[in-house]
Protein backbone atom coordinates (compact mmCIF):
# COMPACT_ATOMS: atom_id res chain seq x y z
CA UNK A 1 0.00 0.00 0.00
CA UNK A 2 1.36 3.53 -0.56
CA UNK A 3 0.33 6.98 -1.70
CA UNK A 4 2.06 9.83 -3.06
CA UNK A 5 1.45 14.05 -1.83
CA UNK A 6 3.57 13.23 1.25
CA UNK A 7 6.59 15.98 0.27
CA UNK A 8 7.52 18.11 3.45
CA UNK A 9 6.75 21.76 3.48
CA UNK A 10 10.23 22.49 2.96
CA UNK A 11 12.21 21.29 -0.07
CA UNK A 12 14.85 22.33 -1.26
CA UNK A 13 14.83 23.42 -5.70
CA UNK A 14 15.38 20.32 -7.32
CA UNK A 15 16.52 21.90 -10.45
CA UNK A 16 19.78 23.78 -9.20
CA UNK A 17 22.05 20.84 -9.01
CA UNK A 18 24.80 19.66 -11.40
CA UNK A 19 26.20 21.43 -14.35
CA UNK A 20 23.67 21.85 -17.28
CA UNK A 21 25.21 19.31 -20.07
CA UNK A 22 25.35 16.44 -17.56
CA UNK A 23 21.84 17.33 -16.93
CA UNK A 24 20.54 17.49 -20.06
CA UNK A 25 22.52 14.31 -21.13
CA UNK A 26 20.60 12.70 -18.10
CA UNK A 27 17.42 14.55 -18.91
CA UNK A 28 17.98 12.47 -22.90
CA UNK A 29 18.23 9.28 -20.99
CA UNK A 30 14.87 9.79 -19.04
CA UNK A 31 13.17 11.19 -22.40
CA UNK A 32 14.30 8.11 -24.62
CA UNK A 33 12.65 5.69 -21.56
CA UNK A 34 15.85 4.40 -20.49
CA UNK A 35 15.57 2.83 -16.93
CA UNK A 36 18.49 4.48 -14.57
CA UNK A 37 20.15 2.31 -12.58
CA UNK A 38 22.04 2.50 -9.31
CA UNK A 39 25.31 2.74 -10.61
CA UNK A 40 24.54 5.24 -13.17
CA UNK A 41 24.97 8.92 -12.90
CA UNK A 42 21.92 10.95 -11.54
CA UNK A 43 21.32 14.06 -10.32
CA UNK A 44 21.20 14.94 -6.93
CA UNK A 45 18.14 16.29 -6.42
CA UNK A 46 16.69 12.82 -8.41
CA UNK A 47 18.36 10.55 -5.67
CA UNK A 48 17.00 12.33 -2.85
CA UNK A 49 13.56 12.43 -4.68
CA UNK A 50 13.59 8.92 -4.81
CA UNK A 51 15.08 8.09 -1.67
CA UNK A 52 12.35 9.98 0.05
CA UNK A 53 9.56 8.17 -1.99
CA UNK A 54 10.76 5.13 -1.65
CA UNK A 55 11.53 5.20 1.95
CA UNK A 56 8.39 6.54 2.44
CA UNK A 57 6.87 3.73 0.31
CA UNK A 58 8.48 1.31 2.79
CA UNK A 59 7.46 2.92 5.74
CA UNK A 60 3.99 3.09 4.87
CA UNK A 61 4.16 -0.56 4.02
CA UNK A 62 5.73 -1.23 7.97
CA UNK A 63 3.28 0.69 9.28
CA UNK A 64 0.45 -0.13 7.36
CA UNK A 65 0.57 -3.67 8.91
CA UNK A 66 -0.58 -2.12 12.23
CA UNK A 67 -4.42 -1.06 10.99
CA UNK A 68 -5.14 -5.01 9.36
CA UNK A 69 -3.06 -6.49 12.31
CA UNK A 70 -5.33 -5.15 14.63
CA UNK A 71 -7.74 -8.25 13.21
CA UNK A 72 -5.19 -11.41 12.82
CA UNK A 73 -6.50 -12.60 16.54
CA UNK A 74 -9.93 -11.87 15.93
CA UNK A 75 -10.59 -12.68 12.38
CA UNK A 76 -14.22 -14.63 11.70
CA UNK A 77 -12.71 -17.67 10.28
CA UNK A 78 -9.73 -19.90 9.95
CA UNK A 79 -9.93 -19.61 5.99
CA UNK A 80 -9.43 -15.19 7.26
CA UNK A 81 -7.34 -15.40 9.50
CA UNK A 82 -4.58 -17.41 7.29
CA UNK A 83 -5.73 -15.26 4.62
CA UNK A 84 -5.54 -11.67 6.36
CA UNK A 85 -1.93 -13.08 8.61
CA UNK A 86 -0.24 -13.66 4.92
CA UNK A 87 -1.22 -10.33 3.54
CA UNK A 88 0.14 -8.26 6.78
CA UNK A 89 3.46 -10.23 6.04
CA UNK A 90 3.17 -9.69 2.35
CA UNK A 91 3.15 -6.23 3.12
CA UNK A 92 6.41 -6.20 5.93
CA UNK A 93 7.75 -8.17 2.67
CA UNK A 94 7.16 -5.22 0.26
CA UNK A 95 8.63 -3.10 3.06
CA UNK A 96 11.80 -5.01 2.87
CA UNK A 97 12.04 -5.36 -1.18
CA UNK A 98 11.35 -1.51 -0.68
CA UNK A 99 13.87 -0.85 2.02
CA UNK A 100 16.55 -2.72 -0.24
CA UNK A 101 15.88 -0.51 -3.37
CA UNK A 102 16.09 2.59 -1.24
CA UNK A 103 19.64 1.06 -0.24
CA UNK A 104 20.62 0.99 -3.87
CA UNK A 105 20.54 5.00 -3.27
CA UNK A 106 23.45 4.83 -0.52
CA UNK A 107 20.99 5.15 2.36
CA UNK A 108 20.85 2.20 5.22
CA UNK A 109 17.55 0.86 6.49
CA UNK A 110 18.44 1.58 10.00
CA UNK A 111 19.11 5.37 8.95
CA UNK A 112 15.39 5.31 7.34
CA UNK A 113 14.05 3.77 9.93
CA UNK A 114 15.32 5.75 12.57
CA UNK A 115 13.75 8.43 10.63
CA UNK A 116 10.61 7.00 10.84
CA UNK A 117 11.03 6.40 14.73
CA UNK A 118 12.17 9.87 15.25
CA UNK A 119 9.36 11.41 13.47
CA UNK A 120 11.48 12.79 10.88
CA UNK A 121 10.35 10.51 8.10
CA UNK A 122 6.45 10.31 6.95
CA UNK A 123 4.40 7.47 5.95
CA UNK A 124 1.05 7.28 4.28
CA UNK A 125 -1.66 9.12 5.72
CA UNK A 126 -4.19 6.47 5.29
CA UNK A 127 -2.55 4.29 7.80
CA UNK A 128 -3.75 6.89 11.20
CA UNK A 129 -7.15 5.73 10.42
CA UNK A 130 -8.58 2.78 12.56
CA UNK A 131 -9.98 -0.20 11.69
CA UNK A 132 -12.91 -0.91 14.58
CA UNK A 133 -14.44 -3.66 12.73
CA UNK A 134 -13.97 -6.61 10.65
CA UNK A 135 -15.32 -4.67 7.71
CA UNK A 136 -12.11 -2.58 7.88
CA UNK A 137 -9.97 -5.14 6.98
CA UNK A 138 -12.55 -5.73 3.79
CA UNK A 139 -12.62 -1.67 2.60
CA UNK A 140 -8.41 -1.27 3.41
CA UNK A 141 -8.79 -4.53 1.15
CA UNK A 142 -10.88 -2.76 -1.70
CA UNK A 143 -10.40 0.88 -1.01
CA UNK A 144 -6.52 1.49 0.06
CA UNK A 145 -4.91 -1.47 -1.56
CA UNK A 146 -7.39 -0.31 -4.75
CA UNK A 147 -6.20 3.13 -4.52
CA UNK A 148 -2.80 1.68 -4.15
CA UNK A 149 -2.55 -0.18 -7.34
CA UNK A 150 -3.95 3.02 -9.17
CA UNK A 151 -0.79 4.57 -8.03
CA UNK A 152 1.73 2.09 -8.18
CA UNK A 153 0.57 0.34 -11.75
CA UNK A 154 2.41 3.50 -13.23
CA UNK A 155 5.69 3.12 -11.13
CA UNK A 156 6.05 -0.11 -12.62
CA UNK A 157 7.55 2.18 -15.74
CA UNK A 158 9.34 5.06 -13.24
CA UNK A 159 12.38 6.27 -14.57
CA UNK A 160 14.21 4.57 -11.66
CA UNK A 161 15.48 0.67 -12.46
CA UNK A 162 14.83 -0.51 -9.09
CA UNK A 163 11.78 0.76 -7.86
CA UNK A 164 10.15 -0.08 -11.37
CA UNK A 165 10.85 -3.99 -10.88
CA UNK A 166 10.30 -4.11 -7.10
CA UNK A 167 6.52 -2.38 -8.12
CA UNK A 168 6.14 -5.15 -10.69
CA UNK A 169 6.00 -7.78 -7.71
CA UNK A 170 4.53 -5.55 -5.48
CA UNK A 171 1.48 -4.58 -7.86
CA UNK A 172 0.73 -8.38 -8.49
CA UNK A 173 0.03 -8.88 -5.02
CA UNK A 174 -1.52 -5.74 -4.48
CA UNK A 175 -3.99 -7.07 -7.03
CA UNK A 176 -4.67 -10.28 -4.95
CA UNK A 177 -5.34 -8.24 -2.17
CA UNK A 178 -7.70 -5.83 -3.39
CA UNK A 179 -9.71 -8.80 -4.73
CA UNK A 180 -9.70 -10.30 -1.16
CA UNK A 181 -10.85 -7.08 0.07
CA UNK A 182 -13.57 -6.77 -2.41
CA UNK A 183 -14.98 -10.53 -1.63
CA UNK A 184 -14.88 -9.38 2.36
CA UNK A 185 -16.96 -6.82 1.31
CA UNK A 186 -18.85 -9.06 -0.99
CA UNK A 187 -19.96 -11.44 1.74
CA UNK A 188 -20.81 -8.81 4.00
CA UNK A 189 -23.26 -6.69 1.54
CA UNK A 190 -24.85 -9.99 1.40
CA UNK A 191 -24.97 -10.99 4.75
CA UNK A 192 -26.85 -9.69 7.63
CA UNK A 193 -28.12 -6.63 8.18
CA UNK A 194 -25.73 -6.50 10.99
CA UNK A 195 -22.94 -7.60 8.64
CA UNK A 196 -24.69 -5.28 5.68
CA UNK A 197 -24.74 -1.98 8.57
CA UNK A 198 -21.59 -2.74 9.01
CA UNK A 199 -19.82 -2.99 5.63
CA UNK A 200 -21.88 0.83 4.67
CA UNK A 201 -19.79 1.76 8.11
CA UNK A 202 -16.39 0.89 6.49
CA UNK A 203 -17.21 2.64 3.66
CA UNK A 204 -18.22 5.48 5.28
CA UNK A 205 -15.14 5.79 7.32
CA UNK A 206 -12.56 5.05 4.58
CA UNK A 207 -14.49 6.68 1.81
CA UNK A 208 -12.69 10.45 1.65
CA UNK A 209 -9.48 9.68 3.84
CA UNK A 210 -8.94 7.18 0.30
CA UNK A 211 -8.98 10.12 -1.63
CA UNK A 212 -6.75 11.69 0.08
CA UNK A 213 -4.44 9.63 0.08
CA UNK A 214 -4.06 10.64 -3.85
CA UNK A 215 -2.23 13.72 -2.60
CA UNK A 216 -3.04 17.46 -2.78
CA UNK A 217 -5.09 18.94 -5.73
CA UNK A 218 -3.04 19.76 -8.67
CA UNK A 219 -3.24 22.85 -8.44
CA UNK A 220 -1.47 23.04 -4.32
CA UNK A 221 1.04 19.94 -5.72
CA UNK A 222 4.61 20.85 -5.52
CA UNK A 223 6.56 19.05 -6.62
CA UNK A 224 4.96 16.84 -9.49
CA UNK A 225 6.67 19.07 -12.29
CA UNK A 226 10.14 17.46 -11.41
CA UNK A 227 8.87 14.01 -10.66
CA UNK A 228 6.68 14.31 -14.04
CA UNK A 229 10.05 15.48 -16.23
CA UNK A 230 12.17 12.59 -14.50
CA UNK A 231 9.53 10.17 -14.81
CA UNK A 232 8.87 8.88 -11.54
CA UNK A 233 5.95 10.13 -11.77
CA UNK A 234 3.53 9.56 -14.83
CA UNK A 235 0.11 10.59 -13.77
CA UNK A 236 -0.78 13.72 -11.73
CA UNK A 237 -2.85 12.88 -8.47
CA UNK A 238 -6.22 14.67 -9.72
CA UNK A 239 -6.26 12.15 -12.61
CA UNK A 240 -5.36 9.10 -10.65
CA UNK A 241 -8.25 10.22 -8.09
CA UNK A 242 -10.82 10.27 -10.34
CA UNK A 243 -9.52 6.91 -12.01
CA UNK A 244 -10.08 5.53 -8.86
CA UNK A 245 -13.44 7.06 -8.09
CA UNK A 246 -14.47 6.06 -11.58
CA UNK A 247 -12.91 2.45 -11.00
CA UNK A 248 -15.02 2.49 -7.31
CA UNK A 249 -17.98 4.00 -7.90
CA UNK A 250 -19.66 1.12 -9.75
CA UNK A 251 -17.95 -1.49 -7.68
CA UNK A 252 -19.96 0.47 -4.80
CA UNK A 253 -23.21 0.03 -6.77
CA UNK A 254 -22.63 -3.71 -7.22
CA UNK A 255 -22.39 -3.98 -3.29
CA UNK A 256 -25.22 -2.32 -2.88
CA UNK A 257 -23.46 0.06 -0.56
CA UNK A 258 -23.65 4.18 -0.93
CA UNK A 259 -20.60 6.10 -1.07
CA UNK A 260 -21.02 9.09 1.84
CA UNK A 261 -20.79 11.96 -0.60
CA UNK A 262 -23.84 13.86 -1.82
CA UNK A 263 -22.73 15.70 -4.09
CA UNK A 264 -21.18 12.38 -6.65
CA UNK A 265 -23.02 12.19 -9.64
CA UNK A 266 -22.29 10.82 -13.40
CA UNK A 267 -21.24 13.47 -15.61
CA UNK A 268 -22.38 12.05 -19.04
CA UNK A 269 -20.15 14.33 -21.13
CA UNK A 270 -16.83 13.44 -19.93
CA UNK A 271 -17.55 10.09 -18.79
CA UNK A 272 -16.23 10.68 -15.54
CA UNK A 273 -17.98 10.39 -11.91
CA UNK A 274 -17.92 13.69 -10.25
CA UNK A 275 -17.20 13.82 -6.45
CA UNK A 276 -17.61 16.55 -4.13
CA UNK A 277 -14.96 18.37 -1.99
CA UNK A 278 -12.23 17.00 -0.21
CA UNK A 279 -11.52 17.95 3.29
CA UNK A 280 -8.16 19.15 2.92
CA UNK A 281 -7.69 20.38 6.32
CA UNK A 282 -8.16 17.14 7.60
CA UNK A 283 -5.62 15.71 5.27
CA UNK A 284 -3.03 18.36 6.83
CA UNK A 285 -4.25 17.64 10.44
CA UNK A 286 -3.00 13.69 9.86
CA UNK A 287 -0.35 14.84 8.31
CA UNK A 288 1.17 16.84 10.77
CA UNK A 289 0.33 14.16 13.49
CA UNK A 290 -3.49 14.76 14.69
CA UNK A 291 -5.31 11.45 13.15
CA UNK A 292 -7.02 9.52 15.27
CA UNK A 293 -3.70 6.84 15.05
CA UNK A 294 -1.01 8.62 14.50
CA UNK A 295 0.07 8.10 18.08
CA UNK A 296 -0.41 4.82 18.57
CA UNK A 297 0.83 3.81 15.35
CA UNK A 298 4.09 5.26 16.10
CA UNK A 299 4.03 4.43 20.07
CA UNK A 300 3.44 0.88 18.84
CA UNK A 301 6.54 0.59 16.02
CA UNK A 302 8.50 2.39 18.53
CA UNK A 303 7.69 -0.17 21.20
CA UNK A 304 8.39 -3.25 19.03
CA UNK A 305 11.70 -1.45 18.28
CA UNK A 306 12.87 -0.48 22.02
CA UNK A 307 11.48 -4.18 23.14
CA UNK A 308 13.58 -5.96 20.07
CA UNK A 309 16.94 -3.91 20.81
CA UNK A 310 18.36 -6.82 23.10
CA UNK A 311 17.31 -9.40 20.45
CA UNK A 312 19.45 -7.43 17.89
CA UNK A 313 22.39 -6.68 20.30
CA UNK A 314 21.53 -10.73 20.95
CA UNK A 315 21.93 -11.50 17.46
CA UNK A 316 25.12 -9.43 16.51
CA UNK A 317 27.34 -10.15 19.57
CA UNK A 318 26.49 -13.78 18.88
CA UNK A 319 27.58 -13.19 15.00
CA UNK A 320 30.74 -11.40 16.51
CA UNK A 321 31.68 -13.98 18.98
CA UNK A 322 30.78 -17.04 15.67
CA UNK A 323 33.42 -15.26 13.78
CA UNK A 324 36.24 -14.58 16.08
CA UNK A 325 35.96 -18.72 17.07
CA UNK A 326 36.31 -19.18 13.17
CA UNK A 327 39.42 -17.47 13.27
CA UNK B 1 -28.87 -24.71 12.73
CA UNK B 2 -27.07 -24.56 15.84
CA UNK B 3 -25.13 -21.43 16.70
CA UNK B 4 -24.07 -22.10 20.51
CA UNK B 5 -20.82 -24.51 21.57
CA UNK B 6 -21.00 -27.88 20.62
CA UNK B 7 -19.84 -30.65 22.14
CA UNK B 8 -17.35 -33.52 21.19
CA UNK B 9 -17.97 -37.42 20.55
CA UNK B 10 -15.87 -39.73 22.68
CA UNK B 11 -14.07 -40.99 19.69
CA UNK B 12 -10.61 -41.67 20.54
CA UNK B 13 -9.59 -41.47 17.03
CA UNK B 14 -11.34 -37.92 16.80
CA UNK B 15 -10.03 -36.84 20.00
CA UNK B 16 -6.45 -37.79 19.19
CA UNK B 17 -6.78 -35.94 16.11
CA UNK B 18 -8.19 -32.29 17.45
CA UNK B 19 -5.42 -32.69 20.24
CA UNK B 20 -2.85 -31.84 17.55
CA UNK B 21 -5.13 -29.87 15.56
CA UNK B 22 -5.75 -27.45 18.86
CA UNK B 23 -1.58 -27.47 19.74
CA UNK B 24 -1.03 -26.20 16.24
CA UNK B 25 -3.87 -23.93 15.78
CA UNK B 26 -3.53 -22.79 19.54
CA UNK B 27 0.50 -21.81 18.89
CA UNK B 28 -0.01 -20.53 15.31
CA UNK B 29 -2.51 -17.72 17.08
CA UNK B 30 -0.11 -16.84 19.78
CA UNK B 31 2.74 -16.70 17.09
CA UNK B 32 0.38 -14.46 15.15
CA UNK B 33 0.02 -11.90 17.86
CA UNK B 34 3.83 -10.75 17.03
CA UNK B 35 2.41 -9.39 13.80
CA UNK B 36 3.48 -5.85 13.80
CA UNK B 37 5.55 -6.31 16.69
CA UNK B 38 8.69 -8.26 16.60
CA UNK B 39 12.20 -6.90 17.18
CA UNK B 40 13.05 -6.93 13.66
CA UNK B 41 11.60 -7.18 10.07
CA UNK B 42 13.07 -10.59 9.41
CA UNK B 43 11.54 -12.12 12.01
CA UNK B 44 8.10 -10.86 11.47
CA UNK B 45 8.47 -12.45 8.37
CA UNK B 46 9.55 -15.76 9.71
CA UNK B 47 7.18 -15.51 12.84
CA UNK B 48 4.37 -15.17 10.28
CA UNK B 49 5.65 -17.57 8.37
CA UNK B 50 5.55 -20.22 11.28
CA UNK B 51 2.11 -19.04 12.26
CA UNK B 52 1.02 -19.32 8.96
CA UNK B 53 2.33 -23.58 8.70
CA UNK B 54 0.25 -24.17 11.83
CA UNK B 55 -2.84 -22.31 10.96
CA UNK B 56 -2.77 -24.22 7.65
CA UNK B 57 -2.07 -28.12 9.81
CA UNK B 58 -4.59 -26.91 12.23
CA UNK B 59 -6.91 -26.25 9.31
CA UNK B 60 -6.17 -29.91 7.69
CA UNK B 61 -6.48 -31.68 10.71
CA UNK B 62 -9.62 -30.43 11.77
CA UNK B 63 -11.22 -31.38 8.13
CA UNK B 64 -10.15 -34.23 8.96
CA UNK B 65 -11.21 -34.60 12.40
CA UNK B 66 -14.51 -33.45 11.12
CA UNK B 67 -14.88 -36.58 8.43
CA UNK B 68 -14.24 -38.72 11.42
CA UNK B 69 -16.37 -37.15 13.71
CA UNK B 70 -19.30 -37.41 11.06
CA UNK B 71 -21.51 -35.25 13.31
CA UNK B 72 -21.87 -31.96 10.55
CA UNK B 73 -19.02 -29.94 12.42
CA UNK B 74 -16.36 -28.40 9.73
CA UNK B 75 -13.10 -26.93 10.82
CA UNK B 76 -14.38 -23.22 12.09
CA UNK B 77 -17.00 -25.37 14.55
CA UNK B 78 -14.00 -26.81 16.30
CA UNK B 79 -11.69 -23.77 16.56
CA UNK B 80 -14.89 -20.88 17.30
CA UNK B 81 -17.45 -22.65 18.90
CA UNK B 82 -15.80 -24.88 21.95
CA UNK B 83 -15.72 -24.12 24.96
CA UNK B 84 -12.22 -23.79 27.09
CA UNK B 85 -12.90 -27.34 28.61
CA UNK B 86 -12.91 -29.07 25.10
CA UNK B 87 -9.82 -27.63 23.79
CA UNK B 88 -7.31 -30.32 23.77
CA UNK B 89 -3.98 -28.79 23.24
CA UNK B 90 -0.98 -29.03 25.33
CA UNK B 91 -1.07 -26.17 28.35
CA UNK B 92 2.46 -25.57 26.90
CA UNK B 93 1.33 -23.86 23.37
CA UNK B 94 -1.37 -21.67 24.95
CA UNK B 95 1.53 -20.01 27.75
CA UNK B 96 1.02 -16.14 26.68
CA UNK B 97 4.26 -15.07 24.55
CA UNK B 98 6.36 -13.23 26.91
CA UNK B 99 9.09 -11.48 25.78
CA UNK B 100 10.89 -12.69 22.80
CA UNK B 101 13.15 -15.46 24.28
CA UNK B 102 9.85 -16.95 25.93
CA UNK B 103 8.45 -17.30 22.41
CA UNK B 104 11.18 -18.61 21.00
CA UNK B 105 11.95 -20.63 23.90
CA UNK B 106 8.68 -22.15 23.66
CA UNK B 107 8.34 -22.86 19.68
CA UNK B 108 12.10 -24.30 20.50
CA UNK B 109 10.70 -27.14 23.17
CA UNK B 110 7.54 -28.03 21.21
CA UNK B 111 8.87 -28.02 17.69
CA UNK B 112 12.10 -30.54 18.92
CA UNK B 113 9.17 -32.49 20.21
CA UNK B 114 7.18 -32.11 17.03
CA UNK B 115 9.56 -32.68 14.77
CA UNK B 116 10.13 -36.55 16.24
CA UNK B 117 6.77 -37.10 16.42
CA UNK B 118 5.76 -35.93 12.60
CA UNK B 119 8.13 -38.63 11.48
CA UNK B 120 7.19 -40.89 13.93
CA UNK B 121 3.44 -39.94 11.99
CA UNK B 122 4.31 -40.57 8.39
CA UNK B 123 4.66 -44.13 8.91
CA UNK B 124 0.98 -44.11 10.81
CA UNK B 125 -1.32 -47.19 9.09
CA UNK B 126 -3.97 -43.92 9.29
CA UNK B 127 -3.41 -43.29 5.35
CA UNK B 128 -4.72 -39.62 5.82
CA UNK B 129 -2.55 -38.79 8.56
CA UNK B 130 0.19 -40.30 7.50
CA UNK B 131 -0.27 -37.82 4.35
CA UNK B 132 -0.23 -34.84 6.60
CA UNK B 133 2.76 -35.78 8.41
CA UNK B 134 4.88 -36.16 5.33
CA UNK B 135 3.71 -32.54 4.54
CA UNK B 136 4.50 -31.38 8.16
CA UNK B 137 7.80 -33.10 8.98
CA UNK B 138 9.53 -30.52 6.08
CA UNK B 139 7.43 -27.84 7.78
CA UNK B 140 8.75 -28.37 11.19
CA UNK B 141 12.60 -28.57 10.42
CA UNK B 142 12.31 -25.44 9.39
CA UNK B 143 10.45 -24.27 12.48
CA UNK B 144 13.29 -26.22 14.77
CA UNK B 145 16.03 -24.98 12.84
CA UNK B 146 14.55 -21.51 13.43
CA UNK B 147 13.73 -21.77 17.02
CA UNK B 148 17.02 -23.58 17.98
CA UNK B 149 19.34 -21.08 16.19
CA UNK B 150 17.56 -18.33 17.71
CA UNK B 151 17.72 -20.19 21.31
CA UNK B 152 21.76 -20.59 20.60
CA UNK B 153 22.10 -16.99 19.64
CA UNK B 154 20.52 -15.50 22.76
CA UNK B 155 22.32 -17.88 24.62
CA UNK B 156 25.77 -17.10 23.27
CA UNK B 157 24.30 -13.48 22.74
CA UNK B 158 24.72 -11.00 25.69
CA UNK B 159 24.62 -11.53 29.18
CA UNK B 160 21.11 -9.50 28.90
CA UNK B 161 19.74 -12.45 26.64
CA UNK B 162 21.18 -15.47 27.80
CA UNK B 163 19.68 -13.99 31.55
CA UNK B 164 16.26 -13.95 29.91
CA UNK B 165 16.60 -16.97 27.55
CA UNK B 166 17.99 -18.87 31.05
CA UNK B 167 14.62 -17.23 32.56
CA UNK B 168 12.21 -18.38 29.84
CA UNK B 169 13.38 -22.00 29.92
CA UNK B 170 13.00 -22.20 33.85
CA UNK B 171 9.65 -21.20 33.43
CA UNK B 172 8.61 -22.96 30.27
CA UNK B 173 10.06 -26.08 31.57
CA UNK B 174 7.22 -27.48 33.80
CA UNK B 175 5.19 -27.49 30.69
CA UNK B 176 7.11 -29.50 28.41
CA UNK B 177 6.35 -32.09 29.98
CA UNK B 178 2.55 -32.55 29.02
CA UNK B 179 3.58 -33.27 25.50
CA UNK B 180 5.99 -36.68 26.28
CA UNK B 181 2.96 -38.05 28.36
CA UNK B 182 1.37 -40.81 27.36
CA UNK B 183 -2.73 -40.57 26.71
CA UNK B 184 -4.55 -43.49 28.11
CA UNK B 185 -6.94 -42.86 25.82
CA UNK B 186 -4.81 -43.30 23.70
CA UNK B 187 -3.63 -46.58 23.73
CA UNK B 188 -5.61 -48.52 21.90
CA UNK B 189 -4.91 -46.32 18.68
CA UNK B 190 -1.73 -47.08 19.40
CA UNK B 191 -1.53 -50.57 19.33
CA UNK B 192 -3.16 -50.37 16.49
CA UNK B 193 -0.49 -48.32 14.62
CA UNK B 194 -2.36 -45.09 14.12
CA UNK B 195 -1.12 -42.98 16.34
CA UNK B 196 2.65 -42.86 18.49
CA UNK B 197 2.90 -42.92 22.01
CA UNK B 198 4.68 -40.02 22.79
CA UNK B 199 6.66 -41.46 25.61
CA UNK B 200 8.78 -43.43 23.20
CA UNK B 201 9.92 -40.30 21.98
CA UNK B 202 11.16 -38.78 25.28
CA UNK B 203 14.58 -39.77 24.85
CA UNK B 204 15.44 -38.28 21.82
CA UNK B 205 13.52 -35.12 22.50
CA UNK B 206 16.01 -34.18 25.46
CA UNK B 207 19.02 -35.34 23.38
CA UNK B 208 18.43 -32.87 21.11
CA UNK B 209 17.34 -29.90 23.46
CA UNK B 210 20.40 -31.11 25.65
CA UNK B 211 22.81 -30.75 22.64
CA UNK B 212 21.05 -27.41 21.59
CA UNK B 213 20.66 -26.28 25.32
CA UNK B 214 24.72 -26.79 25.55
CA UNK B 215 25.66 -24.65 22.47
CA UNK B 216 23.16 -22.54 23.98
CA UNK B 217 24.95 -22.39 27.64
CA UNK B 218 21.88 -22.95 28.50
CA UNK B 219 20.91 -24.90 32.11
CA UNK B 220 18.41 -27.44 31.90
CA UNK B 221 16.41 -27.20 35.17
CA UNK B 222 16.37 -30.35 37.47
CA UNK B 223 12.53 -29.91 38.12
CA UNK B 224 10.91 -33.40 37.34
CA UNK B 225 7.74 -31.75 38.30
CA UNK B 226 5.12 -31.18 35.27
CA UNK B 227 2.53 -29.44 34.58
CA UNK B 228 -0.41 -31.94 32.97
CA UNK B 229 -3.99 -30.82 32.05
CA UNK B 230 -4.79 -29.22 28.84
CA UNK B 231 -5.18 -32.79 26.61
CA UNK B 232 -8.23 -33.37 28.91
CA UNK B 233 -9.58 -29.39 28.70
CA UNK B 234 -8.41 -27.96 31.96
CA UNK B 235 -6.32 -25.10 31.13
CA UNK B 236 -4.66 -22.30 32.58
CA UNK B 237 -6.57 -18.41 32.84
CA UNK B 238 -4.40 -17.54 29.80
CA UNK B 239 -6.87 -20.17 27.90
CA UNK B 240 -10.28 -18.06 28.22
CA UNK B 241 -8.47 -14.84 27.24
CA UNK B 242 -7.04 -16.36 24.25
CA UNK B 243 -10.04 -18.02 22.91
CA UNK B 244 -12.25 -15.00 24.11
CA UNK B 245 -10.62 -13.17 20.78
CA UNK B 246 -10.58 -15.84 18.75
CA UNK B 247 -13.49 -16.82 18.87
CA UNK B 248 -15.00 -13.24 19.67
CA UNK B 249 -16.79 -12.89 15.56
CA UNK B 250 -18.65 -15.93 15.34
CA UNK B 251 -19.89 -15.71 19.54
CA UNK B 252 -21.14 -11.85 18.73
CA UNK B 253 -22.97 -12.82 15.24
CA UNK B 254 -23.70 -16.42 15.58
CA UNK B 255 -24.88 -18.30 12.30
CA UNK B 256 -23.53 -15.76 10.02
CA UNK B 257 -21.16 -16.36 6.99
CA UNK B 258 -17.85 -14.15 6.54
Amino acid sequence: MYTQGLTPETETPLRAVGDDAAMAQFQARIDAEQRIEPNDAMPAAYRRTLLRQISQHAHSEIVGMLPEGNWITRAPSLRRKVALLAKVQDECGHGLYLYAAAETLDATREQLYDDLLAGKARYSSIFNYPTPTWADIGAIGWLVDGAAIMNQIPLCRCSYGPYARAMIRVCKEESFHQRQGFEIMMVLARGTPAQRRMAQEALNRWWWPCLMMFGPPDAQSQHSDTSTLWKIKRFSNDELRQKFVDATVPQAHYLGLTIPDKDLQFDEATGHWRYGDIDWEEFRQVLAGNGPCNQERMAARRKAHDDGAWVREAALAHAEKHKARAA
Amino acid sequence: MTTGSITLSDDPLVRFILRRADDALVLGHRLSEWCGHAPLLEEEMALANIALDHLGQARALYSYAAEVEAAGHDEDAYAYRRDPVDYLNLLLVERPNGDFAHTIVRLWLYSAFMSLWWQAMTASKDAQLAALAARAVKEVAYHLRHASNWVVRLGDGTPESLRRAQTALDLLWPYAGEMLTSQPDEAALTANGIAIDPETLRQPWLQRITSDAAQAALRLPSAPFSQQGGRRGNHSEAMGHLLAELQYMQRAYPGAQW
